[in-house]
């Protein structure tokens, strides 16, 4: 499930090694894949237990950064085991047929500063939306790059939570994602 | 024999917060026997505005008692009772404030926050953990279950004052004088 990318200098990277900080790789233990969603107008916090990514951030080159994230929707925490039984059924994620949620970014773009953003497709469920992603990028203090994000999705979009469930005064139709990827140190 | 009565404030607040104790136990109980529905999630909220709600009478009750003494045991009843009753109140109102308080935890450890009657958000005490959630669902039941005997008992010994000794202590805490 981890995926670590042994550190290959890229050309572009031996180039740069003296002008930016690139990072590849996630440090999976030290990221996260959570998400906020309100029930009846309280927040209900729950996160992805089981995901991978495949990062790769350029500051001077963000033509070739990347960011791919392949989520297993069947590891959600939630509340309780119920409620994860629950939410794997067909009404909610499917996760029999649909076992993975996607995301791969398809442009990183500057915003000044620490902040980017990054666009790309996610699909869940068998949809396919675009998606953008703010990101602020900082250091924590082991040196590692921390980009941290958090974009708004609607679930109804991916026929999430349907029949009884449909209802967005019992679960609102905006679930947030908030995204903490650990980037470490390059070189 | 007639007896000083508790006021009508005090009277008020221990009637209401029964009627909700009551309340609130018996939906703990039929709640979490249910399957997952909107209607579940609607009674876990009714479950957790009921218990703020005792928790707030009950700061209230004890504020009022600080101010408004409760009328003294009877002189006639032996030691031991006046002594057990008094333990019995207190340890009624310390319940009643940590009960609520325990599920409020156990709440934030599921992730799930808590807002009163839907309206005012309260802060997640701890933060969201399967673990301490399990734990503390298990001290919020053991809690209740106490709550439940020592409460049997309270109401028991209210009885026997009333109809085995008719001495009036019952009375004090009935509505009228």
């Amino acid at each position: 499930m981890r995926l670590f990318r042994p550190f290959i200098p890229s050309l572009a990277m031996l180039l740069m090694a003296s002008s930016g900080a690139s990072a590849q790789g996630v440090l999976i233990d030290k990221s996260e894949v959570r998400f906020i969603s309100k029930q009846l107008g309280v927040n209900v916090e729950g996160r992805f237990r089981k995901w991978k990514a495949n990062v790769d951030f350029r500051p001077r080159d963000l033509r070739h950064s990347k960011a791919d994230f392949e989520i297993d929707v069947g590891s959600i925490d939630l509340a309780s085991e119920e409620s994860e039984t629950e939410v794997r059924r067909p009404r909610w994620f499917d996760a029999m047929k649909f076992p993975i949620a996607t995301f791969r970014s398809t442009a990183v773009k500057d915003l000044g500063g620490d902040r980017y953003q990054v666009d790309g497709r996610l699909t869940l469920k068998g949809t396919v939306r675009d998606v953008a992603i703010p990101i602020e990028m900082k250091k924590d203090a082991a040196g590692n790059s921390v980009a941290a994000g958090e974009f708004t999705i609607k679930r109804l979009d991916f026929n999430i939570g349907d029949g009884q469930w449909s209802d967005p005064t019992v679960v609102a139709d905006e679930v947030v994602v908030r995204m903490r990827m650990v980037l470490p140190r390059a070189g | 024999m007639t007896q000083l009565h508790y006021t009508g404030t005090a009277k008020t607040l221990h009637w209401t917060a029964a009627v909700l104790i009551v309340c609130g136990f018996s939906l703990g109980l039929f709640m979490t026997r249910l399957e997952i529905s909107p209607d579940k999630l609607r009674l876990y909220a009714l479950h957790k505005w009921i218990g703020i709600t005792v928790f707030l009478i009950t700061v209230a009750r004890v504020a009022w008692r600080a101010t408004h003494p409760a009328p003294p045991p009877l002189p006639s009843m032996p030691d031991w009772q006046k002594r057990a009753s008094r333990a019995a109140h207190w340890f009624l109102l310390a319940l009643m404030v940590i009960i609520p308080i325990s599920g409020w935890i156990y709440s934030s450890a599921t992730g799930v926050s808590v807002v009163y009657l839907g309206v005012i958000p309260l802060p997640d005490l701890v933060g969201k953990d399967r673990e301490s959630a399990k734990a503390l669902l298990i001290l919020h039941k053991t809690l209740n279950y106490t709550l439940a005997a020592v409460v049997t008992v309270h109401v028991a010994a209210a009885l026997k004052h009333h109809f085995v000794d008719h001495d009036g202590v019952m009375a004090r805490m009935l509505p009228g004088r």
